[in-house]
């Protein structure tokens, strides 16, 4: 199984979340975040003194898949959270030892 | 019976009525006519006094709060509550006689304290003569503008006064600094009421609803008490953000419809000088709204929702003093030249000087106040559409208005000396590292605005 964390632009995640259903994904664990990478921030103006935001808002995208979708679900979210400007975000696969559904104790595969 | 008909009866019955009458009439000629107390004024005075107490409760309140931090939201809020509620029992106490008691010199009055004498009977004067106000609307009225004076100063001060500190500073600068500027601005026989100031023969000040005596004062105020806390830790370092403008912007069309009986209530009457004011009211105001944002832009910034807002007030303010001093082009201007120099005074003065005027209440306040004072011996000229009389010469007048101005700053910096170092003698005035750090909502009052 793999981990599949994305950080992407708040406003693609109900577009995210269409084209990863359409693959057969089951759940995803959505969090709102803060931070940057080459998109440095914006600057906010009040009443004439300037702040610096170096943190730009973004969502987090959790969802644990067995090994074989993995390679879709990475192209998909590409795609899908894509717009071709800086600040797209990023995509991480991580190996996952163990998964479990708590409720029936399911194991693996079939906890997801 | 018909509508018509129903007229046409009604008319006939009151010209018998009026026939009846007639012999009364020449007898009541002959000795002083009674004075008349207009319901139609009093309902409007009525109406006035409780619009101003929404410009405090929640306009300010609001206004202020969303500018500062989470953390000191309810700081804020409870200081301009408690404030404007302790300015309300000491105005009744003694500050209406100080202000507009029976006896008194050219700088301050006394009598009627505890309200003495003052019974549903009594009655207060109005600018019309024989016209006249149930007295406990007048001093009601009156009393929301100690109310509000007082909680503005706050402006300057927040996220970092001590709670008991700003109680402190509330009484001994009401007591002295706001009674006397009040006595000298609008009571019979005071300094700037009467004119002839220093032996000349420059006529009266004008301030119609209380540019010297609210915002002159209380920005000129804060300032100095801003100066003698010192900067908040972190000041011009950290992010001080607003921490909600959308609660700015509800706080600042609550201040604007309170206005409304701010300035146009200064009339005292349901008349042409009150709607005269009004409608300067909104045209002021929509044209230093417009021109912070243009102001904004020229600049080089985006036209944004806190400048906005802040030619809003800036727009009131200015025309506060001119309200039912001058025509509607003339507030249109008013409003537009105080919204630029406050928006300079805001964004290059106060970063450039390095003082920590936390919510611009002198930026705004107190330079719209002095922009509106001296602007208003100008915009009263009739021949700039303003409602003073043929006669009037606009050099005197402005040589009047700045000697209130200049009056007004002098008064306001010794007083708030005064009544800050007493407050710090008697209290520290400002919270510890700690509690300013963590916020002064827990620090000073064991609550926070939000619990999310």
């Amino acid at each position: 199984m793999k981990l599949i964390l994305a950080i992407i632009k708040p406003f693609k995640l109900d577009e995210v979340r269409e084209a990863l259903t359409g693959l057969g994904i089951a759940g995803m664990t959505v969090t709102e975040v803060k931070g940057f990478g080459r998109q440095k921030g914006q600057t906010e103006i009040y009443r004439g003194a300037e702040y610096a935001t170096n943190m730009v808002p973004k969502v987090k995208i959790e969802l644990v898949c067995d090994d074989a979708l993995a390679p879709r679900v990475v192209e998909t979210l590409q795609q899908s959270a894509g717009t071709g400007s800086i600040g797209d975000g990023k995509i991480f696969v991580l190996d996952v030892g163990q998964a479990v559904r708590i409720r029936t104790g399911e194991t693996d595969e079939a906890a997801l | 019976m018909k509508f018509a008909n129903k007229i046409a009866a009604a008319a006939g019955a009151t010209a018998l009525a009026l026939f009846a009458a007639l012999p009364a009439w020449a007898q009541d000629a002959a000795a002083t006519p009674a004075p008349v107390v207009d319901k139609g004024d009093t309902a409007w005075m009525m109406t006035s006094t409780i619009l101003v107490l929404a410009m405090i409760l929640p306009g300010l309140a609001l206004f202020y709060g969303g500018l500062t931090r989470t953390k000191n939201m309810l700081s804020t809020m409870t200081q301009i509550g408690a404030l404007a509620c302790l300015a309300m029992i000491i105005w009744v106490v003694y500050g209406y006689g100080l202000a507009f008691g029976p006896e008194g010199n050219a700088v301050i009055a006394w009598g009627k304290f505890f309200l003495a004498g003052v019974t549903p009977d009594s009655l207060a004067d109005t600018f019309s003569d024989g016209f006249k106000l149930p007295e406990y609307v007048f001093i009601s009225f009156q009393m929301t503008f100690a109310a509000i004076t007082l909680a503005l100063v706050l402006g300057a001060t927040v996220e970092r006064m001590k709670f008991s500190a700003a109680l402190i500073f509330g009484v001994i600068w009401l007591t002295i600094v706001y009674f006397p500027i009040a006595h000298m601005v609008w009571a019979a026989g005071g300094f700037l009421f009467e004119g002839g100031m220093f032996g000349t023969s420059l006529p009266a000040a004008l301030d119609f609803a209380g540019g010297t005596v609210v915002h002159i004062n209380a920005g000129v105020s804060a300032l100095v008490a801003s100066l003698i806390l010192g900067k908040r830790i972190g000041y011009q370092k950290e992010i001080m953000a607003p921490h909600s403008l959308t609660l700015t912007m509800v706080g600042t069309g609550l201040l604007w419809v309170g206005w409304f009986g701010f300035n146009a209530g200064s009339a005292l009457e349901a008349n042409g000088s009150a709607a005269l004011a009004m409608i300067n009211t909104f045209v002021a105001t929509a044209s230093a709204a417009l021109f912070w944002m243009l102001a904004e832009t020229v600049a080089g910034h985006k036209p944004s929702a806190l400048g906005f807002c802040s030619g809003i007030i800036a727009g009131l303010v200015a025309v506060t003093p001119a309200a039912g001093n001058s025509g509607p082009f003339g507030a249109i201007v008013l409003g537009a030249v105080a919204s630029v120099i406050c928006f300079y005074a805001v964004t290059v003065l106060k970063p450039k000087l390095g003082y920590d005027d936390a919510l611009d209440a002198f930026g705004i306040h107190g330079i719209g106040g002095i922009v509106g004072a001296i602007g208003t011996g100008i915009v009263y000229a009739p021949s700039l559409g303003g409602p003073g009389g043929d006669d009037f010469a606009i050099g005197p007048q402005v040589a009047t208005q700045i000697i209130a101005v200049l009056v007004a700053i002098v008064w306001a910096t010794v007083g708030t000396l005064i009544a800050t170092s007493i407050a710090k003698a008697v209290t520290g005035l400002r919270v510890s590292e700690e509690v300013e750090r963590e916020g002064l909502d827990l620090g000073e009052h064991g609550e926070r605005a939000y619990n999310i």
